[in-house]
């Protein structure tokens, strides 16, 4: 009795199948056999473009894989036919019959078929919906992009069949979009409202422009949708898109302005300080930036040259070098000029200047007044596209961990090692850590070297960003400057603060006001923070505060 | 401080009598020179001469302006070709509306108007056409904007070394600005091809003749003015801001009113020089505003002295003669020259020609009579 009724279910299950692929409407997929793809690819290559188009359409239909390969050789242009009408794929080693089984040599007279306009248009889809089933995810995941682009009713069940067995979460969301494309001009509300809300899911903005004309925003006033409840709908999804590019692109601006700040950071750190422990405005500071540049510049040369197998390292070598270098100029910078100005801020500055236009003056004899060359080393080529338009390269990103990397080596060097003990004793009060035996004039040459030496690895994070010149430190001095002024002297989170705070209000200023008068609405508003806090973002409090 | 001694000086007989030999050979001798006897001759002053010298001598006002806050008020300006720039700019677009009709394209707007495809002068620009009004922007505009300035950055006692950095950014964030073809002052290429001045074309030697006399004149008169200035009780309250700023204010004196007119008067003062500078080198473009461009207004002022006005001119001529000389002649090794001067100045001679000069002068006369060494010099 229980057999029979098992064996009785079986066979009504199996009727119900065979009747869902005789009424429902991907009916034609399931079964195969219904086109012969033999048959169908001798059409395809057939003379007549209407009849090869059609049959490219039941082949896509069809959707079965055995006809992908050919259909992908003529969209190669590698689709040969002979005087029989066999078809041919070649390849790399000769020809291969279109189909398996196919005939195996050809019969003579082989011609070359290339799909024209019409052929193509009915291909690509074809291609891309039967490439859906492929194994590789790369290929699913293009294929769905290519059929996002061109949808059709036809490939509605092929693409929802593949959506049952997807796994792959960027290919499931591209291949929801493609029905949602679809659903979004069908007839029956419920469906727009359902496409509605998967687009609003997926938050992608290829579908504003389409619930624009819905709402009857942008160019068109009227609104293209009727159903009153489907435009609410549409409105909520247009709002919720409108919101994500809007927060994307503020993600974006905030990221650039992250990553001026650490060049900021990285370009006025040297310079805060020195002129916190000694007041002294180094006006040559600008120049260090540009030798770390050009000492980068100089150690890709050699890497080119001496070591090319490890190019890509260059960069790793040139941050010693380049720290090194700026700090040996800027102890004997130190040690001939600086020494004899203590105490006379305004005469220091004049003397620096001097100093800088001789640097600059050197350096374009030796490399030439114009810009020279800085590769990115190839794992900092490229970039991460978070938006169309919004790429957030490597480069920069690599500068913002560095300037991170920086700023934690001279807190630990400030606040943990005896050196570093030495120099808080001296900025605090000169005279008091000179009666208790700390040498001052070895702690300002070390301090001073410091500072030049991080301008210098400033110049080798500048070298990936943009142009290396002689008046490369020109551009920066007046912005490293207002750094310190808005931070706040003797604190290295004023400096922190100054650096991204001025950097980010840049970039957020830049697309509403331009780049040049953000910059002149940046001065004008640090003219005014001053107002407040003549002392910077973080005052020292008591004596120090009075020293300046 | 020497300064003030000098500035007793002046007042001196002897000191009456060199600026009455100065002012003659400058408003007198010279330009006879360059009209009467012809250039080939050993004494004859050709027009290029009388134009750089009209070029140098528009320099020497502005640093005398310089000097008059550096020197007497404590303020080291980074920023005065801000006013510089904006007086010549002032004339250059009075000079600009009398090109009208003879330009490339033959309109009555400027060439680079036209080349924009702009219809019409922007607002700004009307009454340029009027010499006494431009005359009066030239003093105004840089007035107005020195006072604005002065007025936030004293209020809020901006001083030392931050008050030199924010009017460098000041000069900074103006050159970005007249970079732009949007401001409507000719952009990167700025105001130039100028034809006539007042109805005089200004490439006759007598134009450029008169326009050096004129500058010399102005250049005399700002020092008498400065003088007055510096000598008066305001110029003593003014030396007093300089050495301890929070003494004078615990006094029961008010600064920033103080500092703030020698600012404005300062700017004033550069404003006018740089229009009377326009006209004579034909053109102003916003290169002038390059932050070097007033560092180097600093470093003519202490060659010569600062603290002393004498000095600033002085030294702005022989900053300026030397770079002349040397962009000629050996024009890699001025900018070394250039900050060797920065470096000495500031290291070896802190008070400058004038004071070396005069240390020179005490020393001779103390070894001639060891009299007790002259009172009244303040440290």
């Amino acid at each position: 009795m229980g057999h029979m009724a098992r064996r009785g279910m079986r066979w009504a299950s199996s009727f119900l199948l065979a009747w869902l692929c005789l009424f429902a409407p991907w009916a034609v997929s399931a079964a195969l056999g219904a086109v012969d793809v033999a048959m169908e690819l001798r059409i395809v290559a057939g003379d007549d473009s209407e009849q090869a188009a059609q049959a490219v359409e039941r082949l896509k239909a069809a959707g079965d894989p055995a006809a992908l390969p050919a259909l992908q050789a003529f969209d190669d242009g590698n689709l040969r036919v002979d005087a029989g009408g066999n078809v041919f794929i070649k390849t790399k080693n000769g020809l291969k019959p279109a189909v398996p089984g196919g005939a195996a040599q050809p019969a003579g007279g082989l011609k070359t078929i290339e799909p024209d306009n019409t052929v193509r248009r009915a291909l690509l889809p074809a291609l891309a919906a039967l490439k859906l089933t492929s194994p590789d995810r790369d290929v699913r995941l293009a294929a769905a992009e290519e059929l996002a682009k061109r949808p059709s009713d036809d490939v509605a069940t092929m693409v929802k069949t593949a959506l049952a067995k997807e796994q792959d979460s960027a290919v499931k969301t591209k291949l929801n979009l493609v029905i949602a494309q679809l659903d979004l001009a069908s007839t029956d509300p419920a469906r727009r409202i359902n496409a509605i809300e998967l687009i609003r899911q997926s938050g992608n903005i290829d579908f504003k422009a389409d619930l624009e004309r819905m709402v009857g925003k942008g160019g068109n006033a009227t609104p293209s949708e009727k159903d009153p409840k489907v435009r609410d709908a549409a409105s909520a999804a247009l709002s919720s898109i409108e919101t994500r590019v809007l927060l994307i692109g503020m993600v974006g601006h905030l990221f650039y302005g992250v990553s001026l700040g650490s060049v900021l950071l990285l370009a006025a750190l040297g310079l805060a300080i020195t002129f916190g422990l000694m007041r002294v405005i180094n006006m040559a500071h600008g120049e260090m930036l540009m030798i770390g540049a050009y000492t980068t510049f100089v150690v890709q040369n050699f890497f080119q040259k001496s070591l090319p197998g490890a190019f890509d390292w260059y960069l790793v070598a040139a941050i010693p070098a380049a720290f090194c270098v700026c700090y040996a100029i800027g102890a004997v910078l130190e040690r001939s000029v600086i020494q004899f100005l203590y105490g006379r801020p305004l005469e220091t500055l004049l003397a620096t200047w001097g100093i800088s236009l001789g640097l600059i003056q050197t350096v374009r004899l030796i490399f030439g007044a114009n810009n020279v060359a800085v590769a990115n080393p190839s794992w900092l080529a490229g970039g991460y596209e978070l938006l169309p338009g919004i790429v957030l390269t490597y480069s920069r990103i690599a500068v913002i961990v560095f300037a991170i990397v920086v700023v934690a080596f001279v807190w630990l060097w400030m606040n943990k090692t005896p050196v570093g003990l030495r120099v808080r004793a001296v900025t605090q009060n000169r005279e008091m850590a000179a009666a208790m035996g700390i040498p001052t004039k070895r702690v300002d040459l070390g301090t001073f070297g410091l500072g030049s030496g991080i301008a210098g690895l400033g110049g080798v994070a500048l070298s990936q960003l943009g142009n290396v010149g002689p008046e490369l430190g020109q551009s920066y001095i007046v912005d490293s400057f207002m750094v310190v002024v808005l931070g706040g002297v003797g604190k290295l989170v004023g400096t922190i603060a100054g650096a991204l705070g001025l950097g980010i209000v840049n970039k957020l200023l830049e697309p509403a006001a331009g780049a040049v008068l953000g910059k002149i609405i940046i001065l004008v508003l640090i003219i005014l923070f001053i107002q407040k806090r003549p002392q910077g973002i973080f005052a020292l409090k008591g004596r120090a505060a009075e020293a300046g | 401080m020497n300064a003030l001694a000098f500035a007793r000086r002046l007042l001196s007989p002897r000191g009456w009598i060199a600026f009455g030999v100065l002012a003659i050979i400058g408003v007198v001798l010279i330009p006879t020179l360059n009209s009467a006897v012809s250039p080939e001759s050993a004494l004859g002053v050709s027009d290029r001469v009388i134009t750089l010298l009209g070029k140098f001598v528009c320099y020497a006002t502005a640093a005398l302006a310089l000097d008059l806050i550096w020197g007497f008020a404590g303020m080291l300006s980074l920023g005065h070709g801000v006013f510089f720039a904006l007086g010549g700019y002032a004339m250059g677009m009075y000079l600009m509306l009398g090109i009208r009709g003879q330009g490339v394209y033959r309109s009555n707007l400027p060439d680079f108007m036209v080349f924009l495809d702009w219809k019409e002068l922007p607002w700004f620009w009307h009454g340029f056409d009027n010499f006494a009004f431009a005359a009066f922007a030239v003093m105004w505009v840089p007035g107005l904007l020195a006072y604005a300035f002065g007025y936030f950055a004293f209020r809020s006692r901006i001083r030392g070394v931050y008050f030199s950095i924010i009017t460098q950014a000041l000069t900074y964030a103006l050159m970005l600005l007249f970079f732009r073809n949007d401001t409507g002052l000719g952009g990167n290429n700025g105001l130039t091809d100028f034809k006539q001045l007042y109805g005089y074309p200004l490439a006759l030697a007598s134009t450029k003749r008169a326009l050096y006399v004129a500058s010399v004149v102005v250049l005399l008169f700002s020092f008498l003015l400065c003088r007055a200035i510096v000598t008066s009780k305001a110029g003593r309250v003014l030396r007093a801001v300089r050495d301890a700023e929070s003494r004078v204010m615990f006094l029961g004196y008010d600064p920033r009113s103080y500092k703030l007119f020698a600012w404005t008067f300062s700017a004033v003062l550069c404003g006018i020089a740089g229009a009377l500078y326009v006209p004579q080198v034909g053109i102003i473009n916003p290169s002038e505003l390059q932050p070097a461009n007033s560092i180097e207004m600093a470093i003519w002022a202490a060659v010569g002295g600062r603290g002393t006005l004498f000095g600033a001119a002085l030294g702005a001529f022989v900053v300026n003669g030397a770079k002349s000389w040397f962009t000629v002649a050996l024009p890699e090794l001025w900018l070394y020259v250039l900050g060797a001067l920065f470096i000495t100045v500031t290291l070896f001679m802190p008070d400058g020609i004038v004071g070396a000069v005069q240390r020179l002068v005490e020393k001779r006369t103390r070894a001639a009579a060891p009299a007790p060494a002259p009172g009244g010099a303040a440290s």
